[in-house]
């Protein structure tokens, strides 16, 4: 079997289970995992868009994402949680996050790859420092805690019976929970999908033209630094409108959840661990970074109380210390599977 | 720009800022203190990029853990500094300095062994490959500083200073505190050595010659692997001597002191212009007397302020203010 | 036995194969000059030779020892030196510090400096100037100087005259002729006047092969073979 279609049907059942994971999975952490694996499959592709398919390393995928988030976040707060406060807040955060992407791409996208990492690095820390000093606006450390559509909210019957009690189906309550979950998995599956488009397009084409050569793709006649900023602002697009469905699933908004470094690592571990310039990486990096989030510490929690009466070992087993052990596996990941998990399938699969 | 490059062109530049602060400040005693903590600070943090600006110009390597050194060096310092705790409390200034002395030495061997280890197993099998270089050296950083907080703990971490090194002297209306004097020339002396090596001895001409051009060093028939080995370690050693300095300058530091002193890193590399030790210095005096101005003036826009420094100077001087000659 | 033998050598850049089995001998003494178009493959030879790009196994010989797949510095230490295209002049350093640059142990043979100075007075006068500030045939001098300050068998040499003023070429030429008479070059050119006025053995390669090897004097005299091989790019001397 060709590896790509290997791929795709990973990523693909990956997608099918996110779809009936409310009916799969009953309970409540499960269905806050899917929602997050759903949100970070556009975050992470729309970072591969600049890593994988333009070899751009920007450092400040977070910020974009940020600025979609708290977008909708304000709105919300500032006005009322009405689907027209809700468009106004994705549109301001799209706004902000299109014009910051082109003013940092048309500045550094010229100089070195390695210059842009870095100032993008020190753009993405300045949104971090205003985002908690600007407390009155932003919420500051806290972050912003608001309600949202009237939809979204729990005791929203969505379905209801002969009886007027919430409809259920297959044991599973119609209610607003629902509802949000399946605006998450739309817009996200949309959102991806639209990207996968973009790939495939002649732009896609330039992209990875300009990755192989750029001297060559400059030499042929494109605009490289155009065309670097165009996708910049497009993946910057992308973070900021999963920012503003993450933004509308969480009901709370704060550095923490959308701003920070530690957000910024994970999308590198997803996109490498998955396979850059695959987009159908993404699916898979995200779905195994998040599930590892969630349940590596646990299974950490257990290796270390297992090994309690020997030296080092607990603190090096520690739940607080799994950054450490993905940390490695990354390093040896970038040696030794740079493709990552879909680039080896689809490696492997055309040796043969 | 003919002019200003021949009356020293870009170095003028701190003058001119400390200039226009001196007159926004208005208070002379405050600009005075601002000013050395400035400088002093400056000069910390030229330790810190030195090594990242000259690894760079050499080699493309950009070494996005370097601050790992920092903080390795600060933290190591501060350990040793609390096990000669007793002689720093003593009146003896022979002690006082001894202890001083193992912290900082025992910050630069450790940077230099990790610098070495770095080089060969972390930069080394991907020199070439910018992409995974940002992306190993990214993962190397997590690494480290996840060890730091597995060695010392989460909590901050209280650094003692030796005695002789405490308090302030007064100049007119200013206090200026002792241990920012000190780092000041500590820093000095240190960036004089580095330019002694550099412009003085046939290593130093064939670092700058390496930066220039690497490939026209090697058809001159030396191997410029070797040298950047030591360079590595030179600029991983230097690092931790700034983080160890940092660390009394701070007296309280926490894990997250790699990070924040990265970004600052960053820029100042960036405003200074990779390769050379001369841009590195200037960058580090701008971005640290920046910080303290603004930092007086309007606080919270400190860290900002330097980032819309830094889009300013690359808007005019896109590979920053006084990087070193490429010719390629 | 030739100097350099040159025998079946590919060399890809990346994905792209620029040579194919380019093949010839360098004798020892006097000027060999490697004619031809612009991108035909010239400049990749000479940094194959160098060691600047990998020429594949077994293909380069020197003294009749293998030199392909060594390291460039290694290569150098054998007795071969490099004037790039560009020069490689390191701009930062004096015209002093080049030159030191170039000496075995920092020390300066004095006989040599002196035959420098004879050959090149300019780099005397400028001898702590900044190699920036030299003009464009200065700065090649330099090069040239930093190849013959220690002694050496072989001097592959990469356009010196690109960009020159017609004086300054024929001085150049001078002390190539001069320099050759002690040290082999190996000249890539592409004005045919001063390759033809300097040229003993030659040979042409054209898009990654080599399409003729021969004396200069019978490719002079040849100027039915000139025109195939070389109109199209040059203007002919």
């Amino acid at each position: 079997m060709n590896g790509k279609i290997t791929v795709k049907i990973i990523a693909l059942s990956i997608w099918g289970l996110l779809l009936f994971s409310p009916f799969l999975f009953q309970d409540v952490r499960q269905i806050e995992v899917a929602a997050r694996i759903a949100v970070f499959i556009v975050l992470v592709a729309s970072y591969d868009l600049l890593i994988g398919y333009t070899g751009i390393v920007s450092f400040a995928h977070t910020m974009f994402f940020g600025f979609g988030a708290y977008g909708v976040a304000i709105a919300m707060k500032q006005g009322d949680s009405t689907w027209g406060y809700w468009m106004v807040g994705v549109l301001a955060g799209v706004l902000v996050s299109a014009i910051v992407a082109v003013l940092i791409g048309l500045l550094s996208l010229r100089v070195k790859a390695i210059f842009f990492a870095m100032i993008t690095l020190a753009a993405a820390s300045v949104a971090l420092v205003l985002a908690s000093q600007l407390s009155s606006f932003t919420g500051g450390e806290d972050g912003i805690t608001y309600s949202v559509q009237s939809i979204f909210k729990p005791a929203t019957k969505l379905l209801t019976d002969d009886e007027g009690k919430v409809l259920r189906i297959m044991d599973v309550r119609m209610n607003g929970k629902i509802a949000a979950y399946y605006f998450v998995f739309i817009s996200c599956a949309v959102l991806f999908w639209a990207m996968l488009r973009i790939v495939a397009s002649p732009l896609g084409t330039v992209l990875q033209a300009i990755r192989e050569n750029e001297a060559r793709a400059e030499g042929i006649g494109y605009r490289v630094v155009a065309y670097r900023t165009a996708v910049f602002v497009i993946a910057a697009t992308a973070a900021a409108l999963a920012g503003a469905v993450y933004a509308t699933w969480l009901k709370y908004t704060g550095p923490d959840t959308t701003l920070s470094f530690a957000i910024m690592i994970d999308i590198l571990l997803m996109v490498v661990i998955g396979g850059m310039g695959t987009m159908w990486g993404a699916v898979i990096g995200a779905t195994l970074m998040v599930m590892a989030q969630y349940y590596l510490r646990d299974l950490m929690e257990v290796a270390a109380n297992a090994t309690e009466a020997l030296p080092l070992l607990p603190d090096l087993l520690s739940p607080d210390r799994w950054l450490l052990w993905l940390g490695i596996i990354f390093i040896l990941l970038v040696y030794f599977f740079p493709a990552g998990i879909a680039g080896t399938i689809i490696q492997r699969r055309a040796v043969k | 720009m003919g002019m200003l490059d021949r009356f020293g062109g870009v170095f003028w530049l701190p003058v001119i800022l400390a200039i226009i602060a001196f007159v926004l400040i208005g208070a002379p005693s405050s600009w005075l203190t601002l000013t050395v903590a400035g400088l002093s600070m400056g000069l910390m943090i030229f330790l810190m990029a030195s090594g990242l600006s000259l690894v760079f110009g050499l080699m493309d390597v950009l070494n996005f853990g370097h601050s790992a050194f920092v903080s390795f060096g600060a933290f190591v310092a501060a350990s040793v500094l609390a096990y000669f705790g007793g002689w720093l409390g003593s009146d003896s200034i022979l002690l006082n300095s001894l202890a001083l002395v193992f912290a900082i030495a025992a910050a630069v061997v450790f940077g230099a062994a990790l610098g070495w280890f770095f080089e060969r197993v972390i930069v080394k099998p991907v020199y070439s490959d910018h992409l995974r270089q940002i992306l190993i050296t990214m993962g190397a950083l997590i690494v480290a500083e996840q060890l730091i907080l597995a060695t010392w703990g989460g909590s901050p971490v209280n650094v003692p200073r030796p005695h002789f090194l405490e308090g302030a002297i007064i100049v007119g209306n200013s206090s200026l505190e002792v241990y920012r004097l000190f780092a000041f020339c500590l820093g000095a002396l240190v960036y004089g050595g580095l330019f002694v090596l550099l412009n003085r001895t046939r290593m130093g001409l064939l670092i700058r010659a390496g930066v220039e051009n690497r490939e026209m060093v090697e058809a001159l028939g030396f191997k410029i692997d070797r040298l950047f080995i030591g360079v590595f370690m030179l600029g991983s050693a230097l690092a931790a001597m700034g983080g160890a300095m940092w660390a009394g300058y701070e007296t309280i530091i926490t894990p997250a002191l790699g990070a924040e002193m990265m970004v600052i890193v960053f820029i100042v590399v960036i405003i200074g212009g990779l390769g050379s030790i001369q841009g590195t210095l200037l960058g580090a005096i701008v971005v640290a007397l920046m910080q303290n101005y603004v930092g007086f003036l309007a606080p919270k826009l400190a860290l900002a302020s330097n980032m819309i420094l830094m889009m300013v100077i690359l808007l005019w001087r896109p590979y920053g203010l006084a990087p070193a000659v490429k010719i390629k | 036995m030739s100097l350099l033998s040159i025998q079946n050598m590919d060399v890809s850049i990346g994905q792209y194969s620029v040579l194919h089995g380019v093949t010839f001998d360098v004798p020892e003494g006097g000027v060999f000059v490697l004619l031809g178009r612009n991108g035909a493959g010239k400049t990749t030879t000479l940094r194959a030779i160098m060691g600047l790009w990998q020429p594949s196994p077994g293909s380069v010989s020197f003294r009749g020892e293998q030199i392909a797949g060594m390291h460039t510095s290694d290569i150098a230490k054998k007795g071969i030196a490099f004037v790039p295209e560009n020069m490689g002049i390191f701009g930062g350093l004096t015209v002093a510090e080049n030159m030191v640059l170039a000496t075995a142990n920092g020390k300066f043979d004095q006989t040599r400096l002196k035959r420098v100075y004879e050959l090149f007075p300019a780099l005397e006068q400028f001898w702590d100037k900044q190699a920036w500030s030299l003009s464009g045939g200065q700065k090649q001098m330099l090069a040239v100087a930093r190849a013959i300050i220690e002694p050496r068998d072989l001097i592959l040499i990469d356009e010196p005259t690109k960009g020159l003023a017609p004086s300054i070429i024929a001085a150049m030429g001078e002390a190539f002729r001069e320099i050759s008479a002690q040290t082999t070059i190996l000249l890539v050119e592409q004005n045919f006047a001063f390759a033809k006025s300097l040229g003993r053995d030659m040979a042409v390669i054209d898009d990654g092969r080599v399409v003729h090897t021969g004396t200069m004097a019978d490719f002079v005299a040849d100027t039915e073979l000139q025109n195939r091989l070389l109109s199209l790019s040059m203007e002919a001397g």
